[in-house]
C-alpha cells in the first residue's frame, strides 16, 4: 500500500517569503510520524498544503493516495484535523462544534465522543467564547479522535493543554496507532515526539534535514561517555571523531562519533577501565545539531504560518 | 498602578493601527461636504430659487423625514449642508462607535488586550483610551469640515459650529459604544447595539421631523442627532445645544467607567448561560451553521425593516396633506416617479430601502472573509465540505436575507398604506416596489463575493461600491454628472416603483450581472490559498 502521506520537493513562498523550500516527507500507514521543528519552520504549511487549503508553487504532494488540491473532499472523509491555533465559533457551545465537525466529516462515535470528553474532562455545555485555549484545544481533539478515520493530521495539537491531558492525548493517540490508524503529528516538543513517534522527519526553513526512526537517527549521533579509568587518559584528545573531552583527573567525559566509538573504547580498555556509562542522543541533541549552532532568531522568526 | 497607566502608550498604539483609515474616512469626509456645499451654491445662486428649493424641502415629509427641515429659508448655507450636513453628522458618529469598540472589546474578545492587560496597562486606560482616539477623530473631521466649509465660501459662524457638532456628536456615539461594549462579550453585537442606538436617534428625529406641522416637533428633542440639528448651523447657530450633547456624552461615559469598573476582563454584564451538548440533528450542512451564526442579526434587522415599512407606508397617506406650495408638488414630483406624489415618496423611500438591504447583504457576504480570517473556516474546508459548497452558506444568507428583509418592508408598508388608502391593491403594489430592488442589491453582493475571490484583502471594496453608489444617486444630479456615470449604479437602473412602469429587461441585466460576479469570485475562490 501506498505511503498515507508522500511529498517530495514541495515548495511554498508567500510573497517573497519561502515557507516550504523543497520539503520531502514520508508518512508511513500505521505509523505515528513526528513533524518537528521551531516555530516558522514550515510545520504548519506543509499540512495546510495536505488538506488542499493552500497550493503548493511546485513539488508533488499525495495524500492517502489522492492529490490533496484536487480530491480535497474526498479525502477529507477520511482524515482529521487538529489545528495549533483553534477559534470557535463562541456562541456555540463546545459539544454543538464537536457534532458539527463529525456530521460534515461523515459521522463519529457517538460512544468514543462521550468516552473522550469524560477523559479530557471537558463540559460540552459551554459556549465558546468561555472556553479557555486549552479547553478550546480539547473540543478540537475530541472532534477529531471520536471520528472514525484513517488519518490524522496533527498540528501541535496539545499546546494549552495540561500535563495530565496531555498524557490522556498521548495514551489515546497510542490506541489508535494500535487500531492501525495513521498520525502525522507536528510538534517543537521534543519529549511528546520521542515518547509518540515511530519515526521523525526534522524540518529546518523548509526543508526536511534528517529523516528516520529515533534508533536510526541515533546512530547518527554522537554518544556521551563518562568513564573513570585505571589512569589518566593518554593520547583522547588527539583521536579523532572525540569532542567536549573534559579530563578531571582518571574521569573522562566526553562526546563521540558513532564511526569512531569502537576505536575509542579500545584505547580506553587499553589504559583499564574502572566504570562506563554511554548514553544515547536525546532527541534534543539531534534537534541542536541541527538549530544550536547558530543564532536561530532569523529563522525561528519567519512566520510561515501566517 | 493608576487605572489609567498606559493610556499614552494605547492611545498611541490605536492611531499606529488606524492612521490609514482614519485619515482617509476624514478626508472624504471634509471633500464631501466641502464640495457638495460649494455646488450647491452654485446651483442656486440668488436668494429667490433658495427660498424656492428650501420650501420645497421643507414641505415634502420624504425629505423631511430623511434629512431634516432647513430652519432659514434664506441661508445659502443651511440649503447646501441640508444632505451633507446630517450624513455627515451619521458617519461621524459610526466612525467614533467603530473606533470605541475597535479598540475596547474587540482587543478583549481576541485576547490581543490580554497581552497588553499583563504590562503595564491600567484598568481603565483601554476604554480612555478608545475614548480619546474617538473624540480627537472627531474634532479632527469637525475642524477639517469647518475649514473646508470656510474655504469654499460658507460663513465661518455656522461652519464652525457645524464642525463643532460633529466632534460633539463623534464623543457622544463614542460614549454610547463605550457603555455598550461593557454590556456584552461579542464585539460584533457592541458594535450592532451603539449602531442600534444611532438608528432609533436617526428615526425618531426623522419621525419629529416630518410630523413637526402635527405638533410632533418635540419628538426630534428626544434624539441626539436631533441635538445636532438644534444647534441650526447657518440658520440662527444656535450653539448652547451643543451642551446637550456634550453632557449627554459626560453621562454615557460615566455609565461606561462604572460598568467597566464592574466587570471582568472578557466577561459581560450578563453571564453566558450554558447551552445544549450536543447538536440539534439540522445543525449538519455549512448552511445550517451560516444560519445559526447569523439568524440573531438577521432578526434584528428584519425587525428594522417593519418599522422602516410601517413609517413609510404611514407617512405616505399623509404626504399629500403636507405639501402646501406648488413648488413642494413639483420638487417631490421631480425626485420621484410621474404619476400620483404618493407613490413618488413610496418610490424613494423604498429605494433608500434598497440601499439598507445592500447594507445587509454586504456585511452577511463579508462574513466569509471574517470567518476566513479568524480561521474558523479552516476546520470545516478541512472536513468534506468543499470550497464552494462553503462559500455558498453565508452567500445564502446574504442572497436570501436581503431579498427577505424587502420582502419584509414591502408587506408592512403596503399593509399600512392599504389600511390607510382602503386599497387592498395597495399591498401588492408595494410589494412589488420592493421587490424590484432586489436585483440591484444582488449586484452589490455579487461585488463582494467577486472581491473575497480574487483579492480577498481588498473584500471592503463592497462597502467603497456601495457607498459609492450611494452617493451618485444622492448628489449626482447635484454635480451635474452625465447620465453614463450615474448609470455605473446598479440602483440608477431600478424601476421606479410603484407609479413608474415595470421594466424587465433591466432587472433581467442586473441578476446576470449578478450571477456573473458570484461565478467569478466563487471560481476565484476555488484557486486561491485559503487562509
Amino acid at each position: 500500500m501506498d505511503a498515507a502521506v508522500a511529498i517530495e520537493k514541495l515548495s511554498k513562498s508567500f510573497g517573497g517569503t519561502r515557507a516550504l523550500d523543497g520539503l520531502d516527507l514520508e508518512v508511513r500507514v500505521g505509523e505515528i510520524h513526528g513533524l518537528l521543528g521551531p516555530n516558522g519552520a514550515g510545520k504548519t504549511t506543509a499540512i495546510r498544503v495536505l488538506l488542499g487549503l493552500l497550493r503548493a508553487d511546485s513539488g508533488v504532494a499525495r495524500l492517502l493516495g489522492g492529490d490533496p488540491w484536487r480530491d480535497a473532499e474526498r479525502l477529507h472523509r477520511r482524515l482529521a484535523y487538529v489545528p495549533g491555533e483553534v477559534t470557535l465559533w463562541p456562541n456555540l457551545t463546545g459539544g454543538e462544534v464537536i457534532d458539527l465537525l463529525g456530521r460534515l466529516r461523515g459521522g463519529l462515535d457517538k460512544k468514543r465522543r462521550a468516552e473522550l470528553l469524560e477523559r479530557f474532562e471537558l463540559d460540552p455545555t459551554r459556549k465558546a467564547r468561555a472556553y479557555s485555549k486549552g479547553n478550546r484545544q480539547k473540543v478540537a481533539l475530541v472532534a477529531a479522535l471520536s471520528s472514525d478515520v484513517e488519518l490524522l493530521l496533527l498540528d501541535e495539537p496539545t499546546a494549552g493543554l495540561d500535563p495530565l491531558k496531555d498524557a490522556v492525548f498521548r495514551e489515546c493517540l497510542v490506541e489508535l496507532r494500535a487500531q492501525g490508524r495513521t498520525a502525522l503529528l507536528s510538534s517543537h516538543i521534543l519529549s511528546e515526539v520521542e515518547a509518540l513517534a515511530d519515526r521523525v522527519t526534522i524540518i529546518r526553513d523548509g526543508r526536511a534535514v534528517e529523516v528516520g526512526s529515533l534508533v536510526e537517527m541515533r546512530h547518527l549521533a554522537r554518544v556521551t561517555i563518562s568513564a573513570d579509568l585505571a589512569a589518566a587518559p593518554d593520547g583522547l584528545t588527539t583521536m579523532p571523531g572525540v569532542h567536549d573531552l573534559r579530563v578531571t583527573g582518571a574521569h573522562v567525559d566526553f562526546m563521540v562519533d558513532p564511526g569512531s566509538l569502537d576505536q575509542v573504547l579500545v584505547a580506553l580498555t587499553s589504559v583499564g577501565v574502572t566504570s562506563l556509562t554511554s548514553q544515547p542522543p536525546t532527541l534534543e541533541e539531534l534537534f541542536l545539531r541541527h538549530y544550536g549552532d547558530e543564532s536561530s532568531t532569523a529563522h525561528t522568526e519567519r512566520a510561515a504560518t501566517s | 498602578m493608576s487605572s489609567l497607566a498606559g493610556t499614552t502608550a494605547l492611545v498611541r498604539l490605536a492611531l499606529r493601527r488606524d492612521r490609514i483609515i482614519l485619515a482617509a474616512f476624514i478626508v472624504i469626509l471634509v471633500v464631501m461636504v466641502a464640495a457638495s456645499a460649494s455646488a450647491t451654491v452654485k446651483l442656486y445662486p440668488d436668494e429667490a430659487s433658495r427660498v424656492k428649493t428650501a420650501a420645497a424641502v421643507n414641505g415634502a415629509t420624504s425629505t423631511l423625514a430623511m434629512y431634516g427641515p432647513i430652519h432659514d429659508e434664506t441661508s445659502s448655507g443651511a440649503l447646501a449642508t441640508f444632505k451633507m450636513g446630517i450624513m455627515g453628522a451619521v458617519a461621524v458618529a459610526v466612525l467614533a462607535l467603530f473606533i470605541v469598540v475597535r479598540h475596547t472589546r474587540s482587543e478583549e474578545e481576541t485576547g490581543r488586550l490580554e497581552l497588553l492587560g499583563a504590562t503595564v496597562v491600567g484598568r481603565q486606560a483601554p476604554l480612555t483610551a478608545a475614548l480619546l482616539v474617538a473624540a480627537g477623530a472627531g474634532l479632527v473631521a469637525g475642524a477639517g469640515t469647518a475649514l473646508g466649509s470656510i474655504a469654499v465660501g460658507m460663513p465661518a459662524a455656522g461652519s464652525v459650529l457645524m464642525g463643532l457638532g460633529f466632534a460633539c456628536l463623534g464623543v457622544a456615539f463614542a460614549a454610547v459604544a463605550g457603555v455598550t461594549a461593557q454590556l456584552v462579550k461579542s464585539a460584533r453585537t457592541a458594535a450592532g447595539l451603539a449602531g442600534a442606538v444611532l438608528g432609533v436617534a436617526y428615526l425618531v428625529r426623522g419621525i419629529g421631523d416630518a410630523a413637526a406641522a402635527s405638533g410632533l416637533g418635540w419628538v426630534s428633542w428626544l434624539s441626539p442627532l436631533g441635538w445636532w440639528q438644534q444647534t441650526r448651523p447657518y440658520a440662527g447657530d444656535r450653539w448652547w445645544v451643543l451642551a446637550l450633547l456634550l453632557g449627554f456624552a459626560a453621562v454615557m461615559s460615566a455609565l461606561a467607567y462604572v460598568l467597566a469598573a464592574r466587570r471582568d476582563f472578557a466577561a459581560g454584564l450578563l453571564p453566558d448561560r450554558p447551552g445544549p451538548a450536543t447538536a440539534a440533528a439540522r445543525l449538519r450542512s455549512p448552511l445550517a451553521l451560516a444560519w445559526r451564526l447569523q439568524r440573531a442579526g438577521f432578526f434584528a434587522w428584519a425587525a428594522v425593516f417593519v418599522v422602516i415599512g410601517l413609517v413609510v407606508g404611514g407617512l405616505a397617506a399623509n404626504v399629500g396633506s403636507f405639501l402646501t406650495s406648488p413648488q413642494a408638488r413639483d420638487f417631490i414630483t421631480r425626485l420621484g416617479g410621474e404619476q400620483s406624489i404618493r407613490d413618488a415618496f413610496l418610490a424613494v423611500e423604498l429605494g433608500f430601502a434598497g440601499v439598507f438591504a445592500a447594507v445587509y447583504g454586504v456585511q452577511a457576504a463579508m462574513r466569509l472573509r471574517s470567518e476566513e480570517t479568524a480561521l474558523r473556516a479552516e476546520p470545516l474546508l478541512a472536513t468534506a465540505v468543499g470550497r464552494v459548497k462553503w462559500a455558498w452558506s453565508h452567500l445564502t444568507i446574504a442572497l436570501v436575507g436581503s431579498a427577505l428583509l424587502l420582502v419584509v418592508v414591502g408587506v408592512s408598508a403596503g399593509l399600512v398604506s392599504a389600511l390607510q388608502v382602503g386599497d387592498s391593491g395597495q399591498l401588492g403594489r408595494l410589494v412589488v416596489a420592493a421587490l424590484v430592488q432586489i436585483p440591484a442589491v444582488w449586484v452589490i453582493i455579487g461585488i463582494v463575493v467577486a472581491a473575497f475571490g480574487l483579492a480577498p484583502r481588498l473584500v471592503a471594496l463592497g462597502w467603497v461600491a456601495l457607498i459609492g453608489f450611494m452617493l451618485l444617486g444622492e448628489l449626482g444630479a447635484l454635480f451635474n454628472l452625465s447620465r453614463a456615470v450615474m448609470d455605473i449604479s446598479p440602483f440608477a437602473h431600478v424601476p421606479r416603483m410603484p407609479g413608474g412602469h415595470l421594466a424587465a429587461a433591466p432587472l433581467l441585466w442586473l441578476t446576470a450581472i449578478a450571477a456573473g460576479l458570484i461565478v467569478i469570485g466563487l471560481a476565484g475562490f476555488r484557486r486561491r490559498d485559503v487562509g
